[in-house]
């Protein structure tokens, strides 16, 4: 328990241990601790940051979303109207195709009719002459038949 | 029983275990050589070494250094190695104290505190080494370079050494002066030491009760570490003398307890130096 130089010793290793601590322990940690502490910062500023981008791009799609079904609806009732107009115009369209060519058929209709009533009444008056001719050869003088044959035709 | 015999054995036994291992000069020829006995290590004064005070305590500082100093060096801001946890919390705890406790600025606080704390831990430690190891393998070499076996004295602890620790506490002694004039001025400094607490009129009185404050601080500091790792030392070797069959109930008990005071001299010293350097660097007190 003499007190003697160890002391001096002592003092001196002293100082040197906490020289060196204070010149190669203690600042390359706490630079590596602060460094991360930074980081973990920064990683959590960003964090926040994405969370509320991520819900604002929720919004978004949301409101794209409900966007998109409006502008189909409209879509779907302007095709159901432009259909039931289409359908209408061709109901038109139908009908007067369908009128005229029932006035053209009954035109040729009547024309036919005319033309066979005509035919018929030739053939008629033929057949008739040629009857009374076969009939009337010897006693009738066809030419004054004839006259009067045609006038009776005329009338029919 | 003990006889008397046994009695002076074991007052031999203590006596042996509490002589350091010095290396001196004897005053009588004006040789360095060791001291072959306790009466010689005496008469040598002040001319000496505790070789293994020195030692020790170097190789443990040294110890610290390296494993801090290459953890140090592969620090990542990365996830941690265990090591690095390590460190990293035992760092954060001195900086916790220094930032609570210390309001100046000085980058050499902290790393004092460290430097302090962990040191101190280390060499209190050594006093959780069963008492006769470490002297008995010192006998052994001692023999083995051809010395008398009861010649070769070992004390393991170096802060059971009032050497270390006054070492330590001159050391921040003169921290303390250095950094009270650096902050305050040598007149600031000096206004301290004579017109507190009490004004002019009582200019000695205050002188003399600064004055004994301020040497009162490296002092206490020294003996508390010393008495304290004094005790708890022999405690171990009183209980070393019982019979080996009966010594784990005692020691066993006493070094869970002894963990504790370990742990906590290193951080009343750590924690005293924070404050002190906080005194000497407040600028303006009252």
């Amino acid at each position: 328990m003499n007190i003697n130089l160890t002391m001096i010793g002592q003092l001196i290793m002293f100082a040197m241990f906490t020289w060196f601590c204070m010149k190669f322990i203690w600042p390359p940690i706490v630079a590596a601790m602060d460094e991360r502490k930074k980081r973990i910062e920064s990683g959590l500023i960003a964090a926040e940051r994405g969370l509320s981008e991520h819900k604002e791009a929720q919004q978004k799609a949301q409101e794209m979303l409900n966007q998109s079904k409006d502008q189909a609806a409209e879509i779907i009732a302007n095709a159901g109207r432009q259909a039931s107009t289409m359908v209408e115009d061709a109901k038109d369209v139908a009908s007067q195709e369908a009128g005229r060519i029932k006035t053209h058929a009954q035109a040729e209709i009547e024309q036919e009719a005319n033309r066979a009533r005509n035919e018929l009444k030739d053939q008629v008056s033929d057949l008739v002459m040629q009857g009374v001719n076969s009939v009337l050869a010897k006693e009738v003088d066809a030419k004054v038949h004839k006259d009067m044959l045609g006038k009776l035709s005329q009338t029919l | 029983m003990a006889t008397g015999n046994e009695l002076i054995a074991s007052g031999d036994y203590i006596k042996h275990h509490l002589q350091n291992l010095t290396y001196g000069q004897n005053p009588n020829t004006g040789v360095w050589e060791f001291a072959h006995t306790a009466q010689e290590a005496k008469e040598m004064g002040f001319m000496a070494f505790h070789l293994d005070t020195l030692g020790v305590s170097f190789i443990l500082g040294a110890l610290f250094l390296t494993f801090f100093y290459r953890i140090g060096k592969k620090m990542t801001a990365d996830t941690p190695s265990g090591a690095q946890n390590f460190i990293e919390s035992i760092i954060e705890f001195i900086d916790e104290n220094v930032r609570g406790s210390f309001n100046g600025k000085n980058p050499m606080v902290a790393p004092l505190a460290l430097t302090t704390f962990i040191w101190i831990i280390l060499m209190n430690t050594m006093d959780l080494v069963p008492v006769d190891w470490l002297p008995y393998l010192a006998q052994q070499v001692g023999v083995f370079f051809g010395a008398d076996p009861h010649h070769v004295f070992f004390k393991v602890v170096p802060t059971t050494d009032p050497n270390a620790t006054f070492g330590m506490s001159i050391g921040i002694f003169f921290l303390i002066l250095y950094y009270s004039i650096k902050e305050k001025g040598a007149g600031g400094f000096a206004g301290e030491l004579l017109f507190h607490p009490f004004g002019k009129m009582m200019l000695p009185f205050n002188l003399f009760l600064e004055g004994v404050n301020l040497i009162a601080k490296p002092v206490s500091l020294a003996l508390r570490l010393f008495g304290n790792m004094y005790a708890g030392e022999m405690i171990f070797i009183l209980i070393a003398l019982l019979p080996f069959w009966i010594q784990w109930s005692l020691s066993l008990p006493w070094a869970i307890f002894h963990i504790l005071i370990v742990l906590l001299q290193a951080f009343i010293f750590m924690t005293l130096v924070i404050v002190y350097m906080d005194m000497a660097h407040q600028k303006d007190e009252h």
